[in-house]
């Protein structure tokens, strides 16, 4: 279809403010040609900044933007050759799908048979021939998306820049939707940078994630390492359920409630410390009838999610998630007593609440 | 039970129609029966028989069609058409991109805009005159004195309804994310705005045309006080003289006014739309299941 149009795409300690807020604090990125990289975080934590100023669509007040190894900091949008799908429907009202797929051809001065031809050529890569002819309001979202997605790669851009596209979509829409541009995305070898709060749209779609918080890059890594080390209490919070168990840093690990934990902050002060344990760590060792301890309560709630089952225990004095499968969980329905085990992987440790 | 309820609906759906007619009928009341008697005191000589005498005499007048004063110095009719034309175009102009520019870049200045567009409807004709003369003075001897230069008054006045009227149009589309997209694609500013704004609040371009052909061909105060002969001008010279042809020419601009603005209305309001088949076929077809 079109030839793989990967580039090294580098952000150099950007720095974007807005009067007194700092919304990019010194943010340096480097994507691979090719590579699909998602930017995660909360609602104002840059990410979309990032994106923008990348785009050009907004000028930093500090750093570079380097795309192919040609400083574009200072050119404007219509001149960096990015294709870019916006979080809000953006197709143009007034054209059918073809048209708005072309728009960009036309602004390159491709003749009308060739920009009509390639148009086409797109929206079938998108799975959307059929729908050549409708306008935005024949469209459903995640069509528009796919029209949208289809107009961005037509011109042949450097950089694709996914800015939230599926967050207007519902959920079976969205999944779908995810894989698809994850599928365009590896055939057309477009280097792309994807921005989303939703977790689990990143980590399935993205070869590096980034995680960011105040404007800064918190970890970047592959959706494995993000996922389970993550580097920070913030990153370990805010990727995944994590469950806060006080316990003390002593003798190079952690104690939690009497199990012995190895640290993955070798340098944490000794004393009193919150324990960050995913779900999937925590298991039922046993009936809790016939035993006491600090890892035995009372199972409260069981949310089926399928395969899995997600477990919580009130321990009397903080409730703690356990992540099992659906089989081993309906043993243990909710009021029955239980004893709990931590699977001994290195744990991250905050400074107690 | 079913039958009693449609029953019921039956009789509010006939309690609707009597309504709307009777209301259409009272608007067409109100508005053809001055136009009528115009029609019949202008279409009647003094002693009482028909007669087309004054509809046939408008074309005679100079003052009214044609030319005068200097050569190629149009007064009447084709001065109020010139200035309909170019006060339509000098309001567009500079009302379209400075709107979506204050959306697009200066939101802050939105409402100061707002406040100095729509400042003119607050201030009556007579008195925006009075502020008007010494520049119109000054343009006189410096510039121009041609009628045409009435033109810069008349965009002030026809400010407020067109920038309403557009306001309206370019909130039903998401500007910022219209023009961001077509920037990303390659599109300089001004391609923005006549390949993507544009198109997409065609109909309340068209709106704020109308409005503003319509209220300079009817203007008279603003025109009469700073000394020049519109159609409107002319109208109350030649009433005083022969109050038939003034009578014959009211209707006929009236008229004129009319056809006027549905021709620009079925030449500029034909937005391209979804085919009606088309549409249809989503509802009941596979194109919304298939969505994603």
């Amino acid at each position: 279809m079109t030839e793989r149009s990967g580039v090294e795409v580098r952000l150099e300690n950007l720095v974007r403010r807005y009067g007194a807020v700092t919304a990019l604090d010194g943010l340096s990125l480097t994507i691979a040609p090719g590579e699909l990289v998602a930017l995660l975080g909360p609602s104002g934590c840059g990410k979309t900044t990032a994106l923008r100023l990348l785009a050009g669509l907004e000028q930093s007040d500090e750093g570079r933007v380097v795309i192919a190894g040609q400083d574009v900091t200072d050119l404007p949008v219509n001149k960096r050759n990015i294709g870019m799908v916006f979080q809000a429907y953006s197709l143009f009202p007034h054209m059918v799908a073809w048209e708005n797929v072309a728009f960009g051809l036309q602004m390159r001065h491709i003749g009308t048979a060739e920009r009509k031809k390639r148009a086409l050529d797109m929206l079938e890569l998108v799975g959307l021939g059929r729908y050549a002819e409708r306008y935005a309001n024949q469209m459903s979202g995640g069509q528009q998306q796919r029209v949208a997605l289809a107009r961005a790669l037509a011109i042949q851009p450097q950089v694709l820049l996914l800015d939230e596209p599926l967050s207007a979509l519902d959920a079976k829409v969205r999944a779908r939707l995810r894989d698809e541009i994850r599928r365009v995305q590896l055939e057309v070898g477009t280097t792309t940078l994807f921005v989303t709060h939703d977790q689990e749209e990143a980590l399935a779609i993205a070869d590096r994630v980034g995680v960011m918080q105040s404007g800064r890059l918190e970890q970047l890594g592959p959706p494995t390492e993000v996922y389970s080390r993550p580097a920070t209490p913030f990153v370990a919070d805010f990727v995944g359920l994590t469950n806060r168990i006080p316990g003390e840093v002593k003798f190079g690990g952690v104690e939690v409630r009497g199990t012995q934990l190895p640290l993955v902050q070798k340098d944490f002060p000794t004393g009193p410390a919150v324990a960050l344990v995913r779900p999937e760590a925590v298991s039922i060792a046993g009936d809790g009838n016939t035993s006491s301890g600090p890892l035995v309560g009372t199972v409260i709630a069981v949310a089926f999610l399928g395969a899995v089952s997600r477990v919580t225990v009130d321990l009397g004095d903080i409730i703690v998630l356990a992540q099992l499968p659906t089989s081993a969980a309906s043993d243990h329905p909710a009021g029955s007593k239980v004893r709990l085990a931590l699977r001994p992987d290195p744990v991250l440790v905050d400074r107690h609440d | 039970m079913a039958v009693a309820r449609r029953g019921v609906h039956r009789t509010r759906w006939i309690r609707l129609q009597v309504f709307r007619y009777a209301a259409f009928l009272f608007a067409a009341i109100f508005f053809l029966v001055p136009i009528g008697a115009m029609l019949e005191f202008s279409t009647r000589s003094n002693s009482g028989a028909r007669t087309l005498e004054y509809w046939k005499s408008i074309v005679t007048f100079p003052d009214l069609i044609g030319t005068v004063g200097a050569p190629g110095q149009a007064t009447g009719i084709v001065a109020s058409l010139e200035l309909a034309l170019i006060t339509s175009v000098v309001m567009l102009v500079l009302l379209v991109p400075t709107m979506v520019w204050v959306r697009l870049k200066l939101k802050r200045l939105n409402r100061i805009v707002e406040f100095i567009c729509l400042l003119p409807l607050t201030i009556p004709a007579i008195v925006l005159v009075v502020g008007l003369f010494p520049m119109y003075i000054w343009l006189g001897s410096n510039f121009s004195d041609s009628i045409l230069t009435l033109a810069l008054a008349y965009v002030v006045l026809v400010l407020p309804y067109c920038y309403r009227t557009l306001d309206s149009g370019l909130g039903a589309i998401d500007v910022k994310t219209l023009s961001e997209a077509a920037r990303s694609l390659g599109a300089r500013w001004e391609q923005v705005m006549w390949r993507v704004i544009a198109p997409n609040i065609s109909n309340a371009i068209l709106n704020a045309t109308l409005l503003s052909v319509a209220l300079v061909l009817g203007e008279y105060t603003i025109a009469n006080n700073l000394l020049y002969n519109n159609l409107q001008v002319e109208l109350v010279h030649l009433g005083r003289t022969n109050a038939g042809v003034s009578i014959a020419v009211a209707v006929a601009s009236l008229l004129f006014a009319f056809v006027l603005l549905i021709a620009i209305s079925f030449v500029g309001g034909r937005p391209r739309r979804a085919r009606p088949e088309a549409a249809t076929k989503l509802g009941a077809g596979p194109v919304q299941g298939s969505a994603g």
